[in-house]
């Protein structure tokens, strides 16, 4: 047999050029030079919890739909000239614009993205071609099992929570008017705790003063929303959701876990990647590469600002829907109760430690780190913090982890499937509640 | 505005058993990326076979000579590094993004894959269920799936090898067997018949000592002779249509055979162009006039090859539009319209700057791609293979650039209706 090589040192990781700045209207503005291409990397969040969901979505999709100067379709010729694009839409947090353009129209780039963010008109010609569109894309996607089976858990995760519910339907869609969207951006789009993280090709104080001149003048006064924290989960019945002639079931299962800010995160990010987190995980080991139940298995953990929680997801052909269930619950009680080999957390955790060097390494994914990060309220520094912590964190504080946060009778669960053929497996052995 | 061109280094060299190597230094993040790219794909699928080239990409991943099932998995990931592989209608590739102390650990799974895998049937038989859970998710389970990729080549191409599903049949996938493998392995997997590329921060004398060492000693076999693929251009209308149990809304794929991507560059660079003047954002004309301004579809979309992947794609291919339409929506109207729109673009020509800032954007486009090193090292590989020669990869952005309205406008006038292939989604669910 031969050797596999040994690794060598990497290089070091030198974190990029970065500068922070608040614009005296609220808007916190990180930027980072990256040189690699020249290119410009922008990423906008404003707070938008409660936000109408339907007026919320149409006010995404038209938010880059025409000001008092200019249409949709100059808008757009505009961002082209300098090899932009801007997109723009709103989940239960946020409304998120996204963008990248060639390095020498950044300034126009921002322009562009200031005369909407200060002066979008929602043209009413613009708002009923979309709500339209984002009607028809709810009705396909009622049809589509991951949409139906993450609608169906977030119902089972946060009873009387605004995150219970977080697609419109699509009548209410259908109603959306020019006059309750410019309500909606008056109160809402405005800059106070909003974010803005640029990666680009140039100095980043340079980059500030740009946006600086292109958004100093967008005018502060949001209402101030908050959420109240996401109820914790309890066990309960698997929940089953009929999806008649499905050829596969859908099951999902969540577990509460902890904010990016607790000594709890590092520890636990290891946890999920043993359990389910990455390929050579033990989810993906049992029930793919060993007994082909399903194709891609896996489990993450999603951070909100209300909510952080374990989700784990895996699609399965119909005839294993009760198997993989079990095996899905067993390997979370084994993680529970017995600790990894130190073998499987140094492998998660140079997993863990060499994405985070790979994501920071294109513009594109240093500039959504970032913004992920700052979302959170993790400003600059806490990534290093973050790092040194993944690197020396025990084999004993991720089985304490995994002890506190992974029994399996705590985890929420919930099968979309043909259910006349999978309710009665299931229900020989565990609860079954029909959603 | 200007746009920007790439001078990313190539360094490129042929081992003594015939593998083409190519390396791409930068230094910009302490990271690498391997790509191996195999000249082999879903249309040199034996019939009876159909999704055996996607099949065996997954026994790639299976273990191999000094390494045990899962193992390879464990050493890319344990080492800070993602993998995946993937099949296309002309290749397939294996890839790895990592830390650059691990380059040479990902050179030696790649070597020792490609002298022996582990194609034993236990392996084969786990795969096939995987792999039959895959074509679930992402076709038989969902609305829309496989549209239009699966959809067009059966009514558009004639031949077996262009025209069958790329996924496979439930029925050949369960009939594969272990010397099918073998034999696949054996005249397509060879040293002659692949590329490997690296790219990222690692010093040149060194990596290409480290290919040698690991790569040098595999037995060398010539690339199998490459069939001819090419079938005649269509000379009237083709019309299909599929009933989808699961899709709410109508929806509408058309395709135009495109000049070899290979043999006639100069002629095929426009209709990669002319892609981006009708479809590429809300600027664009078939956006305008279908989604804005008619409201005879909710989206369009228009790219080159089944993939999607205009410089990843041999003879023959095909110029595809994609629209989903409204409740009701009417498939002859989008079709009419469309032809109204192309042929205004072939006799009106170009509105000033309309070509220049779809040109600037597909800069943007194709140098965020190149940003990832992976991607990088991928682009490099397929287009060593293809093409001859991987630092035309730094020329693209530049040959775009160079394209002018009249090739534009006279790639628009072969985009004639009796050309046509059409694939209509029946609704089979009320929306």
């Amino acid at each position: 047999m031969k050797a596999v090589p040994p690794l060598t040192p990497s290089g070091p990781l030198v974190m990029p050029e970065r500068a922070d700045r608040t614009l005296p209207n609220g808007l916190k503005v990180t930027a980072m030079r990256r040189s690699s291409v020249p290119l410009a990397e922008i990423r906008l969040r404003v707070p938008f919890a409660r936000a109408d969901l339907a007026n919320g979505q149409v006010l995404g999709s038209t938010l880059l739909s025409g000001t008092e100067t200019m249409s949709v379709v100059d808008i757009a010729a505009e961002l082209q000239a300098v090899g932009g694009g801007l997109s723009a839409g709103a989940d239960a947090d946020w409304l998120a614009v996204s963008g990248n353009s060639l390095v020498d129209g950044l300034d126009r780039l921002l322009e562009l993205l200031a005369g909407s963010l200060t002066g979008a008109v929602y043209p009413a010609n613009e708002v009923q071609t979309n709500r339209e569109r984002i009607a028809d894309r709810i009705a396909v996607a009622r049809n589509q099992p991951a949409h139906l089976v993450r609608a169906a858990l977030l119902k089972r995760m946060y009873p009387g929570h605004p995150y219970a519910i977080q697609t419109p339907e699509p009548e209410a869609v259908r109603a959306a008017e020019t006059a309750a969207l410019a309500e909606l951006h008056a109160a809402r789009v405005r800059p106070d705790g909003a974010i803005l993280v640029i990666v680009a090709d140039m100095d980043p104080e340079k980059a500030l003063d740009s946006v600086e001149r292109a958004l100093g003048g967008w005018a502060s006064g949001a209402e101030l929303v908050t959420l109240p924290s996401a109820p914790e989960l309890t066990g309960g019945p698997v929940t089953l959701v009929d999806r008649p002639g499905s050829v596969q079931s859908s099951i999902r299962a969540a577990m509460t876990t902890v904010h990016r800010t607790s000594p709890d995160h590092a520890p636990l990010s290891l946890v999920n990647m043993i359990y389910g987190g990455y390929f050579s995980s033990r989810l993906v080991e049992n029930i793919r590469e060993s007994k082909g139940y399903t194709y891609s298995p896996h489990s993450g953990i999603e951070h909100a600002q209300a909510s952080s929680a374990m989700i784990i997801a895996a699609d399965v052909a119909t005839e294993v829907t009760g198997p993989a269930l079990m095996e899905i619950m067993y390997e979370l009680g084994r993680l529970s109760l017995l600790a990894p080999s130190e073998e499987e957390l140094e492998q998660a955790r140079q997993y863990s430690l060499g994405t985070l060097r790979l994501g920071m390494a294109t513009q594109a994914g240093l500039a959504s780190l970032t913004m992920t990060l700052a979302s959170s309220g993790l400003q600059a520094g806490w990534l290093e913090g973050h790092l040194e912590r993944l690197a020396t964190v025990s084999r004993e504080e991720v089985a304490d982890c995994a002890r506190r946060y992974l029994a399996p009778t705590n985890a929420a669960y919930v099968v979309l499937g043909e259910a006349s053929t999978i309710e009665a497996p299931l229900s020989s052995w565990t609860q079954v509640a029909r959603a | 505005m200007r746009i920007p061109a790439t001078t990313y280094p190539v360094a490129r060299f042929t081992l003594g058993n015939g593998l083409r190597v190519v390396l791409t230094q930068d230094k910009s993040a302490p990271v690498v990326g391997v790509a191996v790219v195999y000249d082999v794909g879903i249309r040199s699928e034996p019939e009876g076979r159909t999704g055996f080239a996607h099949l065996f990409e997954h026994l790639m991943f299976q273990g191999s000579e000094n390494l045990e099932k899962l193992a390879h998995f464990r050493y890319i990931q344990g080492s800070g590094g993602t993998f995946n592989g993937s099949t296309h209608f002309d290749y397939t590739d294996y890839f790895e993004a990592l830390p650059s102390g691990a380059l040479e650990r990902a050179l030696f799974l790649e070597a020792d894959r490609m002298r022996k895998p582990s194609l034993t049937e236990e392996n084969l038989r786990n795969q096939i269920d995987v792999v039959k859970e895959e074509i679930r998710v992402n076709v038989l389970n969902r609305p829309y799936g496989g549209f239009p990729w699966l959809r067009i080549p059966p009514v558009m191409f004639d031949t077996f090898a262009n025209a069958h599903d790329g996924y496979g049949s439930f029925v050949d996938l369960e009939s594969a067997t272990a010397p099918d493998a073998e034999e696949f392995f054996a005249e397509y997997y060879a040293t002659g018949n692949a590329v490997l590329a690296v790219s990222g921060d690692f010093d040149v004398d060194e990596c290409r000592a480290m290919v040698e060492k690991h790569f040098g000693d595999i037995p060398g076999r010539p690339a199998p002779a490459r069939p001819d693929f090419s079938e005649p251009d269509l000379t009237e209308e083709r019309r299909g249509s599929i009933t989808d149990p699961m899709a709410p809304l109508p929806a509408l794929a058309i395709a135009w055979k495109v000049p070899d991507p290979i043999n006639d560059f100069a002629a095929y660079l426009p209709f990669v162009v002319l892609a981006e003047v009708l479809t590429d954002g809300d600027a664009s004309r078939l956006h305008e006039r279908l989604v804005l301004r008619d409201r005879s579809a909710t989206s369009i979309s228009g790219y080159i090859g089944f993939h999607a992947e205009p410089f990843g794609v041999r003879d023959p291919t095909a110029l595809i539009l994609q629209a989903f339409l409204p409740q009701g929506g009417d498939v002859d109207k989008i079709l009419s319209t469309v032809d109204e729109e192309v042929e205004r673009l072939a006799s009106g020509g170009l509105a000033d700057g309309e070509l220049s800032r779809v040109q600037a954007r597909m800069a943007t486009h194709l140098l965020r791609e190149l940003d990832s090193l992976v991607n990088r090292a991928l682009l490099m590989a397929v287009v060593e293979q293809q093409r001859g020669d991987a630092s035309l990869v730094n020329d693209l952005p530049r040959l775009i650039g160079e394209v002018t309205a009249e090739q534009v406008v006279a790639a628009a006038s072969t985009l004639r209706p009796q050309r046509r292939v059409s694939i209509e989604v029946i609704p089979g669910v009320e929306a």
